[in-house]
């Protein structure tokens, strides 16, 4: 199975990676943009018996090293 | 005093923490591979040192704080052991849980690299009794990511339980309420993003971070 987890800082939690990006998109002109989040995808095979199973073991994951659910929450997506 | 200052790839002031320890007060020091799962017995102190462990990949101090090595310093601090993070090692332990919180980027997204001026808040811990009445120290600060982090109710806790051991004068990092350092509840466990193991004599432009050694000997020398 193909696994994807995303991770980003939680609302509320100061992104400034967001704010730079956001800051140099409106100095291109893209004034209509806000509320940039900088997050991070990571993509994985993962043997599992079936989707539920795998989402089981991803949030295992994330719960133990991919997030610090302190500062950022995920979302697990399998196909 | 016995101590030991682990070792993780990508440590890079695990040598100032033990000449720190051996300088000031004269401790042995052993140095601990991240890999081992078990640390030298009777130890009185237990330095997480910084660095860029695991090359801050993922986020800083995640994968150190699943080393071995991590689960017996979990152990040795319940058992009452004291511990001593610096900078790379506070987010080792907040990544642990040993400690609250966690240490986001720095707020200008700048590496902050200075001498740094803090104010002591708790002197009555066992890492801070021996500043007497000194209001304020220097130390040096290098770090990208010291940004302490916690949300409204942890950071009410740690507040009102006095667990801010030194705040900034001059915030260099955005850090809620200007702390950078706090010492979990039960006053064994302390993280701080300044640097005593680099403040620890004359030579270094301040010795404002022997002290913090002082004490700890002092604290033994009680039990």
């Amino acid at each position: 199975m193909k696994a994807k987890v995303h991770v980003f800082l939680k609302p509320g939690v100061l992104d400034v990676q967001g704010k730079a990006v956001e800051g140099a998109l409106h100095g291109l002109g893209w004034d209509g943009v806000s509320n940039v989040r900088v997050g991070k995808v990571l993509e994985f095979d993962l043997k599992a018996a079936s989707e539920d199973e795998a989402k089981t073991e991803l949030k295992a994951m994330c719960d133990k090293l991919l997030a610090n659910t302190v500062i950022e929450s995920y979302k697990v997506e399998v196909a | 005093m016995k101590a030991a200052v682990l070792v993780f790839p990508g440590s890079n002031c695990d040598r100032d923490c033990k000449t720190a320890v051996e300088t000031t007060v004269g401790g042995s020091v052993e140095m601990v591979w991240h890999q081992e799962s078990t640390l030298p017995a009777g130890l009185d102190l237990i330095v997480v040192p910084g660095g860029f462990s695991y090359g801050d990949y993922l986020r800083c101090g995640a994968m150190a704080s699943l080393s071995p090595v991590m689960a017996a310093v979990r152990a040795e601090a319940e058992r009452g052991v004291s511990v001593l993070g610096i900078c790379n090692g506070f987010q080792i332990l907040c990544e642990s849980g040993l400690l609250p919180g966690a240490l986001l980027r720095n707020a200008k997204l700048k590496y902050v690299c200075k001498p740094i001026e803090l104010t002591i808040e708790n002197r009555k811990t066992r890492f801070t009794s021996a500043y007497g009445n000194q209001q304020t120290v220097w130390m040096t600060q290098g770090n990208g990511d010291g940004n302490f982090f916690a949300d409204a109710d942890t950071l009410k806790a740690i507040e009102d339980n006095d667990q801010v051991v030194f705040r900034y004068v001059e915030n260099p990092n955005g850090s809620v309420n200007d702390i950078a350092g706090i010492i979990n509840k039960a006053g064994n466990v302390l993280g701080m993003m300044p640097h005593p193991d680099r403040a620890f004599e004359p030579a270094l432009g301040s010795a404002d971070g022997a002290p913090m050694f002082h004490s700890l000997v002092a604290a033994l020398q009680v039990a």
